[in-house]
């Protein structure tokens, strides 16, 4: 009997060993992904960087037969039409998440956040086909026109609407986006809402607090990270996102002078241009990618470090 | 004691005007899915007929044609990301569930798997464009397949991870305790037991990729005749709605319209799906 069991107890001991090793380098795998994205882009974006330096970062020119290349046109494009979206996707995600976990009748409350799930759950080029044939042209009939002529005249603000009102532009391409993370947003708001602990919100109401004072006072003091880990993870989605904007943002090389004016992301760019890109245009766009990643990778880390740190605190 | 008339009607009124707000905010969101579905039936509908899946597309200028080959492509691409994803993605969250407790680098892979779950794909598809492109002689549908993995790869580990950390230590115990080896344990017992947690995690990978434009436009690239041979380039659905959307032709429009309905409807029911199959199975 003893050999025998000792056998078993040996194989039993290599195949352990082998299956943690064996799943332990497919965990690694993603790294090697992670590292080879980094490595890859850097590669190929070095000639640019060699070539312009930092300066790439605010240079305003985009010239494919010069080979003159800056990321400032991009950036701009980027930064401006993801921050219009954040800027009307949070009060919305905000006000979704209060109904979904404080006033909605609890036999809707599944139904109502599947809905708001399956709004997350369709591809973005929907939301820029939606964008292109349906949006703008209604954007320009009942938005941009009236408030152009509304807005024409007034000093300081007058140029902001200026430009052609053809429903395409930054601020189309922001409306867009705002649709596109507004679930994300409102997913990630509603789920650390509930973390938290009854009592604390039973305490605020027996005091004779409102619903409206325990959502602004108890609610969201409590889960201040985690909040902004949500808003966080939203811009990161639209920083990076591709077709939702390509659609809507009018792709011209300019740098955009009012919310109305054609601009260009980093992501609508590469998209646009990486096909029939050769020779040096490439390595330009290829720093673009670069630049992008770095970006979305910063945004991201924070949003997913501050909803960690949320979600511990729920032990307090 | 003197009731304060004037603060109580501001708190109430403070009340009132946040919560109406909050509703009207959820109205929207619901709207917006409504309108999009709404355009999406009357618009697709419109360019859905046979020919759809009998016809591949046409050359420019011409009439009539259909999707016969995206669909098949994106079919294809999709079934083969699977295929290589589910193993590798399933075997990478075991590690992280059942070994990643004490070790830092487990909680690296975890982070970066979440950081993964959102980064912008078109840039998977520029380093899937350098690693198989680039060297291996032209766009293919085996390279839009990688760029495909690399995306549904984070959503499996991550699920899988998830799932069979739900399953009660006390079951794991109880398989030790017998004298089972801890690979059995991951396998037979905690794996088999988040069964139905794993297989929604894939069934929410496929729904994801299967409208992912943006990392395929640079590698599986599109094809405008019908191909099975996944080492040429290959027509996808949403490349070819990217592509036909943004053309001069009705027809081609017409035919994105319809695609667009195929994808969503697709991807939606994917959602549906999973969700029921796993409130059923679990009791979530």
């Amino acid at each position: 009997m003893r050999p025998m069991m000792e056998t078993i107890a040996r194989r039993q001991r290599i195949q352990d060993v082998l299956f943690h090793r064996v799943t332990q380098v497919f965990s690694l795998l993603v790294l090697v992904a992670l590292a080879g994205i980094i490595a890859s882009l850097f590669i190929n974006a070095w000639p640019t960087f060699q070539k312009f330096g930092v300066r790439f970062l605010w240079y305003v020119e985009w010239d494919i037969v010069n080979e003159e290349f800056g990321a400032a046109i991009a950036i701009v494009g980027t930064l401006a039409s993801a921050g219009i979206a954040l800027v009307m996707a949070v009060p919305l995600a905000f006000g979704i998440a209060l109904f979904l976990t404080e006033t909605c009748p609890v036999w809707l409350r599944r139904p109502m956040g599947t809905a708001i799930e399956l709004l997350a759950a369709v591809p973005s080029i929907i939301y820029g086909m939606f964008g292109l044939f349906i949006f703008a042209p209604l954007f320009a009939d009942y938005f941009q026109m009236p408030i152009q002529k509304l807005m024409a005249g007034m000093p300081m603000i007058g140029f902001l609407f200026g430009g052609p009102t053809n429903g395409m532009g930054i601020l189309a391409a922001g409306i867009v986006l705002a649709f596109m993370v507004l679930p994300f947003v409102a997913a990630v708001m509603r789920d650390v809402f509930e973390i938290v602990p009854p009592i604390l919100r039973e305490s605020a109401y027996g005091l004779g607090c409102t619903t409206w004072e325990v959502v602004h006072h108890i609610v969201l003091p409590y889960t201040q990270k985690g909040v902004v880990g949500g808003i966080m993870l939203g811009l990161g989605r639209a920083l990076g996102e591709t077709m939702a904007v390509t659609f809507v943002i009018g792709n011209a090389n300019r740098m955009p002078t009012s919310l109305f004016s054609p601009g260009t992301s980093i992501a609508a760019t590469l998209a646009n241009e990486f096909g029939e890109a050769a020779d040096f245009h490439i390595s330009a766009l290829y720093a673009l990618g670069f630049l992008l990643f770095v970006i979305t990778f910063v945004v991201l880390a924070l949003a997913k470090w501050m909803i960690v740190r949320a979600e511990k605190a729920k032990g307090v | 004691m003197e009731f304060n008339q004037s603060l109580y009607r501001k708190r109430q009124v403070a009340n009132v005007v946040g919560l109406t707000l909050s509703m009207v905010s959820m109205l929207i969101g619901l709207a917006v899915l409504m309108w999009i579905l709404f355009v999406l039936l009357s618009k697709g509908f419109a360019g859905i007929d046979l020919n759809i899946l009998t016809q591949d597309t046409p050359a420019p200028g011409t009439e009539g044609g259909g999707l016969r080959n995206a669909i098949v492509g994106s079919l294809l691409m999709v079934g083969f990301t699977v295929l290589f994803s589910t193993p590798i993605g399933v075997l990478a969250g075991i590690y992280l569930s059942e070994y990643g407790d004490r070790s830092k680098t487990a909680e690296l892979t975890r982070f970066i798997t979440d950081i993964m779950l959102s980064a912008p794909s078109i840039v998977l598809g520029l380093f899937v464009y350098t690693l198989a492109v680039a060297t291996m002689g032209g766009f293919s549908g085996w390279a839009g397949t990688l760029a495909l993995s690399l995306i549904a790869v984070p959503v499996v580990v991550r699920t899988t991870e998830n799932m069979m950390r739900l399953v009660p230590g006390g079951l794991r115990e109880a398989a030790f305790a017998l004298g089972a080896p801890r690979w059995k344990v991951a396998v037979m017992i905690s794996l088999r037991a988040a069964r139905s947690g794993v297989i929604t995690g894939l069934l929410l990978a496929i729904a994801r990729i299967s409208g992912e434009t943006a990392p395929l436009l640079f590698t599986a690239l599109n094809n405008q005749f019908f191909s099975a041979d996944m080492t040429q380039p290959m027509a996808n659905l949403p490349v070819v709605i990217f592509q036909f959307a943004m053309s001069p032709y009705d027809n081609w429009i017409r035919l994105a319209w319809g695609g667009a309905l195929l994808i969503t409807f697709a991807v939606l029911v994917l959602n549906i799906v999973a969700r029921v199959f796993f409130r059923e199975k679990t009791g979530h």
